[in-house]
């Protein structure tokens, strides 16, 4: 019976059902769009897209409604830098493909290319809430940390819905470290490695080669040089990023996000200015590095009032492969200390989408939006909270992860019946 | 000599602030013959103080509604309905907050990994040989980590600093207060607290020796790693009390075999970072055979697989609310292990190791509660905070002096802005020793030496 119980549950596991028509009716409904928190709102999800959102919806014929009582439902949350997928175990020396030695690859590095929708982690993290995420490698030998994607947690083949969405590059105390060990060197060496780009593959077919970048990098890192995609920038510093606001204003066409950004407060206004949105963690109120000395908690609360777009993720360093379903946490943080609260959910769920590009079709509920849809049993940025019913694309996924099939072989109730 | 002039200028200083404080700390302590290493602690100045209206934890696991509690000369005094407050007592409206015992960090490496961390400051390993028994975390500690206001401000009145887990056996821990402007360890050293001794099990002394080709780089080198130390240390022990007893010489001092002989004789308290149910129970064997006590093990990431073994034992687990995955000796961490250790009738504590995690350990708390009752287990709220405070009080040894309200323990308080276990509640006052030290939105409070003069700081509110 046990033996069957656990079949069930690992095909569960392996394969969400279909989508299907499905109505959820009477929630609270967060939209994260012009419609605010809709109470006592229906969401109908047709064909895995948002049809309808509003009070008193029709159910279709053969819809299957689900009654949220009232409770939360939002849109699934989108980790803005993790790391999952990358690795099963990221340390103990496993396999862990977020780290890359050695001088063959750096910008070049492809994130979507090593993804494993198969990770115990994506089930835990997904039953979390987390539908979305942007995954990059966490390091290389080069200020080039390599190519980003973002990714579903559906599990399926095709999570990988956006491979090479943005080019991570470090222009801190890490990109110094990396590049003769100052600041006075990363500079010059990332325009250096901006005109190989923009001149690949003139120069390297002529024999002449990249003053910085071999060929590989040179060939991935072009169509960002010619502003055809985001670099992320991980930066904490305030003289760092005023000097990125002015590179930025030299360079029109390149496209900037920062990542880190611990004393972005003090720039706030400069930033919205410049448009330049900024991933923080509200956790981050440690001078734990000499270039985050002012760090504080209200950082993205006094960002949001700027007018600062502002994302919620983990700080650089500490972004990992198996905790991205605490992004929440972090918001609930960011709330703590003086955010608002649509802001601060948009900061985990709206705003990550749009910093990267999806955000026409991610998340909102409002209609024409992909179906990711979490019920929740409280306030999701309350850490007591959690979710009672997870959509992606319309399909409800199974609660069911490595740890919770842990939890239930050694659950105290079944101690004796051991 | 010199230490009792110190003291002499303490105590007058303590007076000059506050005329009509009381100081029972200073008027009891003995001013001369403070032994190398010892405290030096003295409690501020306090005023007697009044909390009135509040929802209470205890800390032994009741909660009081609209309750006061009262705190003089530094100890709890009562804790009840409709107390009376002593003249010229601060009276703190306690409507609509909560009130709890401070925080207690079984398991943090502030001061020997301090913020900035670089390489100068990482002081936390004493990585060239497996068995330092020798070093003292303490001696590593810098009071000017930054990391022990951010602490304060999260209602952490007690922490025990260990060093790191390279070795087999780290060196000693020491039980500290977190007291701002504290200018030596000594002045931050928990009074009368045994010191612990930090031991590793699994991964980590295994890679760093076996990275080296030398011993132990496998689980089973660690083990023997562990026994011929203590067998050692048995010898050693042994040749010591002949000596007491007349017979023959004592052996030359050996700093390494004096703390093993203090966990053989039940001095120095065993702190063991230990991930893994089968190694947990492999450690529990060696404390057989060499007869001594475990307080906890640490990080405990399959506690809840040997919930049986440990209450049978009497160890303490002291854990991460959610961490796992990071290494294969946590690959099997579960967010219900605090819960189910707790279910089973162990003695569960929620423990930081980080500057981070320390700044909110009541959220750490607050998720083990909220994911143990989606298990189906029945746990109040006042019950959870005995992860917070009594439990770590006991793994340390110190819980005839705080962890709970009781009347007659140091008044170790904190008033919350709201039921703390939950993701906006704020610790808004912070008493230590019946002292105010921390105050939500002060922006003042005392920065370490480090923050002072750095650019930006303070400039928007």
């Amino acid at each position: 019976m046990r033996i069957l119980s656990a079949l069930v549950m690992a095909l569960a596991m392996a394969a969400p059902a279909a989508a299907e028509t499905v109505l959820v009716r009477d929630g609270r409904v967060v939209t994260n769009g012009a419609a605010g928190t809709i109470e006592n709102g229906d969401v109908l999800i047709v064909d895995g897209r948002i049809s309808a959102v509003g009070a008193n919806l029709t159910a279709p014929r053969g819809a299957r409604i689900v009654e949220a009582q009232g409770r939360y439902v939002t849109p699934g949350a989108f980790a803005a830098m993790s790391e999952i997928g990358l690795s099963e175990i990221s340390g103990s020396g496993a396999p862990n493909d977020a780290s890359i030695s050695g001088d063959l690859i750096a910008a070049a590095a492809d994130a979507g290319r090593a993804f494993d929708p198969g990770v115990t982690a994506i089930a835990v993290t997904r039953m979390e809430g987390v539908t979305r995420a942007a995954i990059a490698p966490s390091s290389t030998e080069t200020m080039f940390v390599g190519r980003g994607a973002l990714v579903s947690l559906d599990g399926g083949d095709d999570s990988v819905f956006h491979s090479q969405a943005f080019m991570v590059v470090e222009l801190g105390e890490v990109g110094a470290r990396r590049t003769g060990g100052s600041r006075a060197a990363v500079w010059p060496a990332f325009e250096a490695a901006l005109r190989d780009a923009r001149e690949y593959p003139g120069r390297y077919r002529s024999g002449q080669g990249g003053a910085v970048l071999n060929e590989l990098d040179a060939a991935a890192l072009q169509p960002f040089a010619r502003g055809q995609g985001l670099f992320l920038v991980h930066i904490e510093s305030a003289a760092d990023i005023r000097r990125l606001i002015r590179f930025k204003r030299a360079n029109p066409s390149l496209r900037f996000a920062i990542h880190g950004g611990a004393e972005a407060w003090q720039v706030a206004d400069e930033l919205a200015r410049a448009n330049i949105p900024v991933i923080v963690d509200p956790l981050s109120n440690l001078p734990d590095r000499f270039e985050r000395l002012s760090a504080r908690l209200d950082n993205a609360a006094i960002l949001d009032r700027a007018g600062v777009t502002v994302a919620i993720a983990p700080a650089p360093g500490s972004v990992d492969a198996h905790q991205a379903r605490l992004v929440l946490q972090l918001a609930g943080n960011a709330v703590a200390n003086g955010m608002e609260w649509d802001a601060a959910f948009a900061a985990v769920s709206r705003t990550p989408a749009e910093i990267f590009g999806v955000g026409a079709q991610i998340g909102r509920l409002e209609r024409n939006y992909t179906g990711d849809l979490v019920i929740w049993d409280g306030d999701p940025l309350q850490v007591t909270s959690a979710p009672d019913v997870v959509f992606i694309e319309g399909v409800e996924q199974p609660m069911v992860s490595r740890q919770t099939l842990l939890r239930d072989r050694y659950h105290p109730s079944r101690r004796n019946a051991q | 000599m010199r230490s009792r002039l110190k003291f002499v200028f303490a105590l007058s200083v303590g007076i000059a602030l506050s005329a009509c404080a009381t100081t029972p700390e200073a008027e009891t302590e003995e001013p001369a013959g403070r032994a190398p290493y010892e405290s030096s602690y003295a409690p501020q100045a306090s005023t007697p103080t009044l909390i009135r209206g509040a929802t209470v934890f205890d800390g032994n696991g009741a909660e009081l509604t609209n309750a006061d509690v009262l705190m003089q000369d530094g100890r709890i005094v009562s804790i009840g309905q409709n107390l009376t407050a002593p003249e010229g007592a601060a009276i703190v409206d306690g409507a609509g907050r909560f009130v709890t015992p401070g925080i207690i960090d079984a398991h943090s490496h502030l001061g020997v990994y301090p913020s900035p961390s670089i390489q100068a400051t990482s002081d936390g390993n004493e990585v060239t040989q497996p068995n330092t028994a020798e070093v003292w975390a303490e001696h590593s500690v810098w009071p000017q980590d930054p990391g022990f206001q951010r602490a304060v401000a999260g209602g952490v009145t007690t922490l025990h600093v260990l060093p790191g887990s390279a070795n087999l056996f780290g060196g000693r821990g020491v039980t500290l207060r977190p007291v701002l402007g504290a200018r030596t360890v000594q002045e931050m050293k928990f009074p009368g607290a045994p010191q612990s001794l930090k031991m590793a099990c699994g991964e980590n002394p295994a890679r760093v020796y076996g990275s080296r080709n030398s011993s132990p780089a496998t689980g089973m080198g660690n083990v023997a790693g562990y026994r011929q130390a203590f067998a050692n240390a048995q010898r050693y022990a042994r040749r010591v009390q002949s000596a007491e007893e007349g017979n023959g010489e004592p052996p030359d001092r050996d700093l390494e075999m004096e703390t093993l002989a203090g966990v053989l004789n039940g001095d120095i308290i065993l702190q063991w970072h230990c991930y893994r149910a089968d190694e947990m129970a492999n450690a529990i064997e060696i404390s057989h055979e060499f007869n001594f006590e475990i307080a906890a093990f640490h990080h405990a990431v399959e506690a809840y697989k040997i919930t049986d073994l440990l209450v049978q034992e009497d160890i303490c687990a002291a854990i991460w609310a959610d961490w796992w995955g990071f290494k294969i000796e946590a690959y099997d961490g579960i967010r219900e292990n605090i819960p189910f250790v707790h279910a089973g009738g162990g003695c569960a504590i929620v423990h930081s190791d980080s500057e981070v995690g320390i700044q909110r350990l009541n959220q750490e708390a607050a998720k083990a509660l909220a994911d143990g009752r989606r298990a189906g287990l029945e746990i109040t709220r006042a019950e959870a905070w005995t992860w917070l405070s009594r439990n770590p009080a006991r793994a340390l040894r110190i819980d005839d002096e705080t962890g709970t309200l009781e009347p007659g323990r140091r008044a170790d308080v904190v008033v919350w802005s709201a039921d703390p276990l939950s993701s906006y509640a704020v610790a808004e006052r912070v008493y230590m020793d019946g002292a105010l030290v921390y105050e939500r939105g002060q922006i003042n409070q005392r920065p370490s030496d480090f923050e002072l003069g750095q650019t930006y700081r303070g400039v928007v509110q």
